[in-house]
C-alpha cells in the first residue's frame, strides 16, 4: 500500500480547537493562590542622571508589600546578549533596574509588589524618581555622545561599527559608467503581538524549583539565563509557555521584567504575576527598524552593479539588549540581496540613542535593506532610462551560479545561497500579474487623471539558523504518539507542521499525535522559535526521531511502547527568496495611499502545509504594509515617545489592506536539509516597504520621490506640494 | 492601565442623579457608554473621585421627533443611528455620519449625548451639532437650560456645562425636503479619529442655494461653522466653481491644530478636500 502523504497537505491547524472555543490560556489568564502583582515604575524622561528614588509614600499604601530600586537588586547581573555577540558590548547591557542613569522613557527605575494590580498601579504612581535631566540624543545620524558620562566616561554611544566587504570596490568604481547615490531611511517600528508580555513566577519550597509561565520564543535559553542571574542550577528553573498571542521577534526575549518576577517569587516566597499594558508595550518591549542607508553604486551602461558601498546607521535605542548587533549584521549581510554585486563594502554604525532599546522584528535588517536596495535598483533604472524589471534581470544571480557564496558571514554562518532560480520566479510573478496588460491599464488610468502605480521589491530571505535541534518521538501502548520538541509556538502552527512531518514518517493519523513545545521540563535541549528556523531545524529533528522510532518498531510486536531521539545539525542557513508587487492609488485630496493589490511571490523550497505558508505570508504582508504606510514610533525633540497607544501607533486593519495574493512556488528545494524545506515566517513582510515605495513613485510619476517609510499622509502632502 | 480609585453609584432616576452631581461637585463624573471616559480613566488622564452611572435612568433613554425637532435622549447609543432616526435630510445625514463614529462594538455602547458632553474636537456628533445649530438641554437641581451648540463647545474637551449639570437631551432640527446634506471625513484608518471632516447642509430652490451651513471638525479645538464658505454659496447656483470657492474659503479661514498625524498645512489641505467633497455629495 502506498504511503499516505501528510507533508504538502493543507491540514487544518491542530492548535485551533482550544483557541476557537475560548480554551486558550495566555499569560494574563494564569493565576496562583496568594499571588502578588508587580508594577514597574518607569522613567518619565529620556535621559538623565538618576539621583535617587523616593518610595516612602508608595510603601505606606495599604496592600503594598515591597518596593525595590536598583540597590535592592544590585547583585543581579545585567541581561546578556543572546545573539550576535561581539567584543566591547558589555558596558551597554541593561540592568534589570536603572543604575545611575535613565536612558529612555520607559526605563525601569523601580518595581512595586502589591496584593492587587490596582494597588500596585496606585503605588507605582507614588514612587518619585529624582532625575537630573540631560539633553537626549534621538537621532542615530547625529554625532555619537557618551553613554553614561559621569559613571562611564569616554564610553561612546557608537557601540560598534559592523563591517562587511568583499571584492575590489576601488576597481569597480574606477570602471563605472556612472555612480548612483541615494539616502533612504526606514522609520521606527515594532512587532505588536495582540497579547502583551506577561509572566507568572512561582517558587516551590518543597522541590526548590522556580517556574515561570508566560515564556515564549526561547524558553531554554532564557531558563539558563534566569538561573545564572539568580544563581540557581539550571535544572531548578523551568520556563513554560502557554498559548502565545504573537511573537514577531519582540516577544519572548529576556527582558528586565522576566528576571524581576522570578527574583521576586524567590525572595518574597509568593507567586508573582505581571502583565504588561499596551502603553508599556509600546515603550518597553523592543523596538526595531529605524535605519538610515547611504548607498553608492558603481554601474555599467546596462545598469549592472559593479560595486556597492553602504554607510548604514542603526538606531539601537537606550541599551544593547539580547540581540546584540543582530539587526545591523543582517542588514549588512543581506543588503546585496538577489543581485550579483561583485564588489561590496558596508559599514553599519550601531548607535545608541535615548529611545526604547531595539531588537529584531520579523525580517530584521531585511525589511530595511530590501527597501534601500530596491530603491537603489529603481534609481539605477531611472538614471539609465531602463525598465526597472530589466535592470533587475541584469543583476539577478543566475541559476547556474547556485550555490552562490556571497563572500561574507552573518550570525556566525557563511552566507551561501543554497538554491534558487530568481529569474524564473520573476517570470512567474509577471505572468501572474499579466504585467504588460497591467502596466497598460495603469497607464490608461493615469492618462485619465488617476494617480495609480505599480512597484515591486525583490529579496532573498534566510531561514533555518543552526546549530542544532533535538526531538524525541514516542509511542505508547495505545498507539498515541508524542513529539517532544524544544521549539516554541508563537502562533505559527508548529504543532500541526511537526505532526505532519511525524505522520509522514510513521504513517499514523495526525489526530493520534501530540506535539509538546516550549517546556524546559520536558526536554533538555531547545532552541525555540526565531529566524524562520522551526520548520527547517525542528522539523528535520522530528523527522530524524520519527525515522529512528520507525526502525525500533520494525522488529517489535504491535503495541510495544518505544521512544527515539533525533537530532538535526546545520552549519549554514537556507535561503528562500521572493518578490512583492503592489498596485497603489494616491488620493491627492487626502494624501492617502490606497493599496489596491498586493502580491507576494515566494519560493519556499517545499511547503509542509501550504495553508500555513500562505497564512504566514498574508499576516506578514499586512505588517509590511503597516510599516510602509502607517506604523511609526515617533519621538519629539525631548525624547518623549508620541505613539504609545493604538490611537497613535497605527496598525492596518482589514479596511486598509486588500486581499493578499500569495504565489508560492517550490522550484528550489533546500539543499541543506533532508526535507528540502525553507522558512516561511518572514516572506510576507520583507519586500513590502520596497514595493509600496516604488508603486507610490510610479503613481506620482516621480522616480525616487519616496526616501522614507512610512509614507504618511503628511509626508505625501509635502511630496505633492513640492512637485505638483 | 488601571484607573485611580473612585466611588461608583448607579442612580435610578434623574432626580437622584442630579442630587449626586450636586453633592460631588468637581469630583463627580457621569458615565453612560464609557467609550471615551474609561480609556481616559485607565490612562489616568481622567481621575474622577465619583462615577455616576446613567444606564439605569430609564427616563433618559428615548429618541423621538417632536414638531420640527429630533430629540435625542442622553442614553441614545450611536448604533441607534445605523438606520435614519427621522425622515428627510437630517435622518440621512445622521445615518451617513454614524458609520464614521469609531467601530461597530463601540457604537453599541457609546452615546450621542456622551460624545457631545465629552467635546472631543474630532467628534463627528459635535460637528453635526455645530453645523445644524443643535440645542443642548442641560439639567441640574437648579433647573433646566437650553444651550446653543455655538455656545456649548468652548475648547478641546471643554464645554459650557457646569459640574452639577447633565445633558438630558440634544435637539436637532428636522430639515425639510429642500435641504440637501453631505459629509466627508478623513481619518488615517477606518474608525480612527478624524483628522479633518466637513458636514454641510444646503437649502436649494431651483438649483440656487438659499441657505448654506458648512461645518468643519477635527481641525480646530472645537467644531465650527464656516461663515466665509457659507457666504460663498448663498444665493448662487450649485456649480463646481461655487463649491470650490466655498471649499477654498473654509480652508483659508480655519486655524488648524498640529499633532502627530497632521501638521497645519496638511490639515488645511484636507479641509479643502473634505469640504468640497461634502458639498459635492450634498449637491449630487
Amino acid at each position: 500500500m502506498a504511503d499516505r502523504r501528510y507533508i504538502g497537505v493543507s491540514h487544518k491547524r491542530l492548535e485551533d480547537r482550544a483557541l476557537l472555543t475560548g480554551a486558550g490560556r495566555f499569560a494574563a489568564d494564569l493565576s496562583a493562590p496568594a499571588q502578588l502583582h508587580m508594577r514597574v515604575v518607569r522613567s518619565p524622561v529620556a535621559f538623565g542622571r538618576l539621583r535617587g528614588i523616593d518610595a516612602a509614600a508608595a510603601r505606606r499604601l495599604p496592600g503594598v508589600v515591597v518596593v525595590w530600586a536598583f540597590a535592592d537588586v544590585a547583585h543581579i547581573p545585567p541581561i546578556q546578549i543572546r545573539l550576535t555577540k561581539i567584543g566591547g558590548l558589555e558596558p551597554y547591557q541593561q540592568t534589570v533596574l536603572a543604575r545611575d542613569y535613565v536612558r529612555y522613557v520607559g526605563d525601569p527605575v523601580a518595581v512595586v509588589f502589591a496584593e492587587d494590580p490596582y494597588v500596585a498601579e496606585d503605588a507605582a504612581e507614588l514612587v518619585v524618581p529624582d532625575i537630573e535631566e540631560l539633553a537626549p540624543c534621538i537621532c542615530a545620524t547625529d554625532p555619537p555622545g557618551e553613554f553614561m558620562p559621569a559613571t562611564l566616561p569616554g564610553v561612546s554611544t557608537e557601540v560598534a561599527v559592523v563591517r562587511k566587504s568583499y571584492g575590489d570596490l576601488a576597481a569597480a568604481f574606477a570602471a563605472a559608467h556612472r555612480v548612483v547615490e541615494l539616502e533612504v531611511a526606514v522609520g521606527r517600528h515594532t512587532g505588536v503581538p495582540l497579547e502583551t508580555r506577561g509572566a507568572l513566577a512561582e517558587f516551590d519550597p518543597a522541590s526548590g524549583v522556580l517556574t515561570m509561565r508566560g515564556a515564549a520564543k526561547v524558553p531554554h535559553y532564557n531558563r539558563g539565563q534566569v538561573a545564572r542571574m539568580l544563581d540557581m542550577p539550571d535544572e531548578m528553573v523551568h520556563l513554560i509557555e502557554g498559548h502565545v498571542g504573537g511573537g514577531f521577534g519582540v516577544r519572548g526575549e529576556l527582558y528586565p521584567e522576566d528576571v524581576l518576577v522570578c527574583h521576586a517569587a524567590l525572595r518574597l516566597k509568593r507567586p508573582v504575576k505581571w502583565v504588561e499594558d499596551r502603553q508599556e508595550h509600546l515603550m518597553a518591549t523592543n523596538h526595531s527598524r529605524d535605519q538610515c542607508y547611504r548607498l553608492r553604486a558603481a554601474i555599467d551602461a546596462r545598469g549592472f552593479v559593479l560595486g556597492l558601498e553602504a554607510e548604514i546607521f542603526s538606531d539601537q535605542g537606550g541599551y544593547v539588549r539580547t540581540h546584540g548587533v543582530t539587526v545591523p549584521d543582517l542588514a549588512a549581510a543581506m543588503l546585496p540581496g538577489p543581485y550579483v554585486v561583485p564588489a561590496y563594502r558596508a559599514n553599519v554604525h550601531v548607535r545608541l540613542t535615548n529611545k526604547t532599546p531595539a531588537g529584531t522584528y520579523r525580517a530584521p535588517g531585511r525589511y530595511e535593506s530590501t527597501f534601500a536596495r530596491e530603491r537603489l535598483l529603481d534609481a539605477i533604472a531611472h538614471a539609465l532610462g531602463r525598465d526597472p524589471i530589466e535592470v533587475r534581470r541584469t543583476n539577478l544571480v543566475p541559476r547556474e551560479r547556485m550555490p552562490f557564496d556571497r563572500g561574507i558571514d552573518t550570525l556566525g554562518t557563511r552566507v551561501v545561497y543554497d538554491s534558487g532560480d530568481y529569474a524564473l520566479l520573476l517570470d512567474k510573478l509577471l505572468a501572474h500579474l499579466d504585467y504588460e496588460r497591467l502596466k497598460a491599464a495603469l497607464a490608461a488610468r493615469r492618462a485619465a487623471g488617476e494617480r495609480v502605480g505599480l512597484g515591486l521589491g525583490y529579496f532573498v530571505e534566510k531561514s533555518g539558523l543552526g546549530p542544532a535541534d533535538k526531538a524525541v518521538v514516542s509511542i505508547d501502548a495505545a498507539g498515541t504518539v508524542e513529539v517532544v520538541t524544544g521549539a516554541a509556538s508563537i502562533g505559527q502552527g508548529i504543532e500541526t507542521a511537526m505532526a505532519q512531518i511525524c505522520a509522514e514518517v510513521l504513517q499514523v493519523p495526525l489526530e493520534r499525535i501530540r506535539v509538546v513545545h516550549g517546556r524546559t521540563d520536558r526536554i533538555d535541549y531547545g532552541m525555540g522559535a526565531f529566524a524562520s528556523r522551526v520548520t527547517v531545524m525542528t522539523g528535520c529533528a522530528v523527522q530524524a526521531a520519527a525515522e529512528a522510532l520507525r526502525e525500533k518498531l520494525r522488529a517489535a510486536p504491535s503495541g510495544t511502547p518505544a521512544a527515539a531521539e533525533g537530532w538535526f545539525r546545520a552549519d549554514h542557513m537556507t535561503y528562500p527568496y521572493g518578490i512583492h508587487a503592489a498596485v497603489v492609488r494616491l488620493d491627492p485630496g487626502t494624501c492617502a495611499v490606497h493599496v489596491e493589490r498586493f502580491v507576494v511571490a515566494y519560493d519556499i523550497g517545499r511547503a509542509v502545509n501550504p495553508m500555513l505558508v500562505e497564512g504566514q505570508i498574508v499576516g506578514g504582508a499586512v505588517q509590511g504594509i503597516g510599516g510602509a504606510l502607517f506604523e511609526e514610533l515617533v519621538y519629539d525633540e525631548n525624547g518623549q515617545p508620541l505613539a504609545t497607544t493604538f490611537a497613535d501607533y497605527l496598525m492596518p486593519t482589514l479596511a486598509e489592506v486588500p486581499p493578499i495574493e500569495a504565489l508560492v512556488t517550490e522550484d528550489a528545494p533546500a539543499t541543506q536539509n533532508p526535507l528540502g524545506v525553507k522558512g516561511a515566517g518572514e516572506a510576507g513582510i520583507n519586500g513590502a516597504g520596497a514595493a509600496i515605495a516604488a508603486a507610490v513613485d510610479d503613481a506620482l510619476g516621480r522616480p525616487g520621490a519616496v526616501t522614507r517609510l512610512p509614507i504618511t499622509p503628511v509626508r505625501l502632502h509635502r511630496l505633492l506640494a513640492a512637485g505638483g | 492601565m488601571k484607573p485611580a480609585p473612585f466611588r461608583y453609584d448607579a442612580p435610578a432616576t434623574l432626580d437622584e442623579t442630579l442630587s449626586l452631581l450636586a453633592e460631588a461637585g468637581e469630583h463627580g463624573k457621569l458615565i453612560a457608554g464609557g467609550q471615551s471616559l474609561v480609556p481616559m480613566m485607565n490612562f489616568r488622564l481622567a481621575r474622577p473621585g465619583r462615577l455616576f452611572d446613567l444606564n439605569g435612568v430609564a427616563e433618559l433613554d428615548f429618541m423621538r421627533v417632536e414638531g420640527a425637532r429630533l430629540r435625542i435622549g442622553a442614553l441614545t447609543r450611536h448604533a441607534a443611528f445605523h438606520r435614519p432616526p427621522c425622515e428627510g435630510p437630517t435622518g440621512a445625514l445622521l445615518a451617513e455620519v454614524v458609520r464614521h463614529v469609531a467601530h461597530y462594538p463601540i457604537r453599541q455602547r457609546g452615546t450621542f449625548a456622551g460624545s457631545i458632553a465629552h467635546a472631543d474636537p474630532a467628534s463627528e456628533w459635535c460637528l453635526v451639532a455645530a453645523t445644524l445649530d443643535a440645542e443642548i438641554v442641560a439639567r441640574s437641581r437648579a433647573g433646566e437650560r437650553v444651550i446653543a451648540a455655538r455656545d456649548f463647545f468652548v475648547a478641546s474637551l471643554a464645554t459650557a456645562l457646569r459640574p452639577d449639570e447633565l445633558v438630558t437631551e440634544v435637539r436637532l432640527p428636522v430639515l425639510g425636503a429642500r435641504w440637501r446634506t453631505g459629509f466627508c471625513e478623513f481619518a488615517r484608518r477606518a474608525g480612527d479619529f478624524a483628522i479633518a471632516m466637513s458636514a454641510v447642509a444646503l437649502r436649494l430652490d431651483a438649483g440656487i442655494v438659499r441657505e448654506a451651513r458648512v461645518g468643519v471638525g477635527g481641525v480646530e479645538d472645537r467644531p465650527s461653522r464656516q461663515p466665509a464658505a457659507e457666504q460663498a454659496l448663498a444665493g448662487r447656483p450649485v456649480s463646481p466653481a461655487a463649491l470650490a470657492e466655498a471649499a477654498d474659503a473654509a480652508a483659508r479661514e480655519v486655524k488648524p491644530m498640529t499633532d502627530l498625524h497632521a501638521d497645519a498645512a496638511y490639515r488645511r489641505h484636507l479641509v479643502r478636500t473634505t469640504t468640497r467633497r461634502a458639498l459635492e455629495r450634498a449637491a449630487a
